[in-house]
């Protein structure tokens, strides 16, 4: 797709509804905005049915704001609370299987490299931790170790938030939840380390405590992997609802557990990644 | 044991109606079209929708992403042209602009959506709608359920092979069958009118 095409046919015009003509007319589509640019435009996802307070809804807002070509995005999701939030995003995606999101994300990665040889297509694998790290590991990884160029962002809210709250392998250890009442017996997983272990070329775990580093590895991740190979993000989004604190105290969360060390920001780009983003990040104004 | 040919024809047909395919109902050639299952002549298809559209108290064009958005060329004027059979027949417009599921918010009033076209129906209480330019798997879902879950005739003007899960459905709809089936409004509502 090509932002040309986002025009509607003057016949219908007037009987569009009011969100699709706003999005034609100041829509991000082709503009290049970044997270400062939020509050200026018509933005990808305004209305969705997450919980009041959810770091996951927030993390997304900011994730849909830097996308560096949204009109040539393709986001691949799976079962979860973001799943919830995709049918009103105003982008193509694609629901897959639990667990599978990886697997279609490279499968569709090469078609459309197939289909559009001279362009960009960005597809981006938007999922929650126990389809990431738990249920869908397996196909994680071994697109990952396929050197599959997609990027991986997992939104980690440390449990399976909609079924009612089970463990998930990125919960911390000891964390109580209505269904995992005698606490968690193991560690969170380490999914930075695996991911750069298994072949990725640019790593980060970031949170929306800090808008801008979190649209710098957005942004990083999709441009290193339109050609130098496997992206990871990981954004810490906890869940008011399951781990039981008050929706306004998100944020505050999240800069507890990155000051007790308990969720650690990091980012690890490799030596080819880092000579192509030195090349890449000329202009960006959120960079 | 005989067997009687499935008939697509008014619902409530209840929840899960079958797709009219697997009941043995194909689809018509080029220059012909369907009638409730049974294949006939185009021209004798386009009398009935002709009549049909004249003859409902609340009709209804649902133009799907293939007319909405001017994604090529020759798109616009094909757009132009069902605006004007829907404004020549006294139909309303709400459009399909895409796809997306878009649980739980939908404005029935103003858009309808493949995954619950049901609602856009009951809330308007439209009795008649014709599908056109909407992709030819959401069509046929969007049909099913309609027949499944409401009493609305649901006509398919369709660019490609046509939809037996349509009650009438023309194919190889390009701008000289659109401008046929105006010219027999146009003259349908002249014999009417006089």
């Amino acid at each position: 797709m090509s932002k040309d095409f986002l025009r509607i046919s003057p016949a219908f015009e007037d009987i569009m509804p009011a969100e699709y003509r706003e999005l034609v007319a100041s829509g991000p589509y082709g503009k290049g905005y970044g997270i400062s640019d939020l509050g200026s435009h018509k933005e990808l996802l305004e209305e969705h049915p997450l919980c009041a307070g959810c770091g996951l809804a927030l993390s997304l807002r900011l994730t849909l704001s830097v996308l560096p070509a949204p009109e040539d995005t393709v986001i691949v999701g799976s079962t979860g609370c973001s799943a919830l939030a995709f049918p009103q995003v105003a982008l193509h995606n694609i629901h897959s299987l639990f667990g599978n999101q990886n697997a279609v994300a490279a499968g569709l990665k090469r078609a459309l490299k197939l289909r559009f040889p001279d362009k960009h297509k960005d597809v981006v694998v938007v999922a929650g931790d126990g389809a990431t790290a738990d249920i869908g590991l397996d196909m994680v990884m071994q697109s990952w170790f396929r050197g599959e160029l997609i990027t991986t962002i997992m939104l980690d809210n440390e449990a399976y938030a909609n079924t009612g709250g089970q463990e998930s392998g990125m919960s911390p250890k000891g964390a109580v939840l209505n269904m995992a009442p005698k606490g968690k017996k193991f560690q969170k997983i380490n999914m930075p380390e695996l991911a750069r272990e298994a072949g990725c070329v640019y790593v980060a775990a970031v949170s929306p405590a800090n808008p801008k580093r979190l649209g710098k590895a957005i942004r990083r991740a999709i441009l290193v992997a339109r050609e130098v190979g496997p992206t990871y993000v990981q954004i810490f989004a906890p869940c008011p609802t399951n781990f039981k604190f008050k929706p306004q105290e998100t944020i505050k969360r999240i800069k507890e557990r990155e000051k007790d060390g308990t969720y650690l920001t990091r980012e690890y780009i490799s030596q080819e990644a880092q000579e192509y983003l030195a090349a890449m990040e000329g202009g960006n104004k959120d960079e | 044991m005989s067997i009687t040919p499935y008939r697509v024809l008014v619902g409530p047909e209840g929840y899960l109606p079958p797709a009219a395919a697997s009941r043995g109902v194909l689809l018509p050639e080029k220059g012909e079209a369907l009638i409730e299952g049974a294949i006939v002549p185009e021209e004798e298809a386009m009398q009935a929708i002709a009549t049909k559209l004249l003859s409902a108290k609340n009709p209804f064009f649902f133009p799907g992403p293939q007319l909405l958005w001017d994604w090529k060329e020759g798109v616009a004027q094909k757009a132009q042209a069902v605006k004007r059979l829907a404004d020549l027949a006294g139909a309303r417009v709400i459009p399909m602009p895409d796809y997306r599921p878009k649980y739980p918010m939908i404005n029935p009033a103003v858009e309808i959506n493949p995954n619950h076209p049901n609602l856009t129906i009951w809330h308007n209480k439209i009795d008649l709608c014709v599908f056109i330019g909407v992709h030819c798997h959401y069509a046929n879902m969007a049909l099913k359920i309609i027949r499944g879950g409401t009493s609305c005739y649901t006509v398919a003007l369709c660019g490609e092979a046509g939809h037996e899960d349509a009650m009438i459905s023309l194919c190889c709809m390009g701008m000289p069958e659109l401008a046929k089936l105006t010219e027999i409004i146009r003259t349908m509502k002249g014999e009417q009118a006089a």
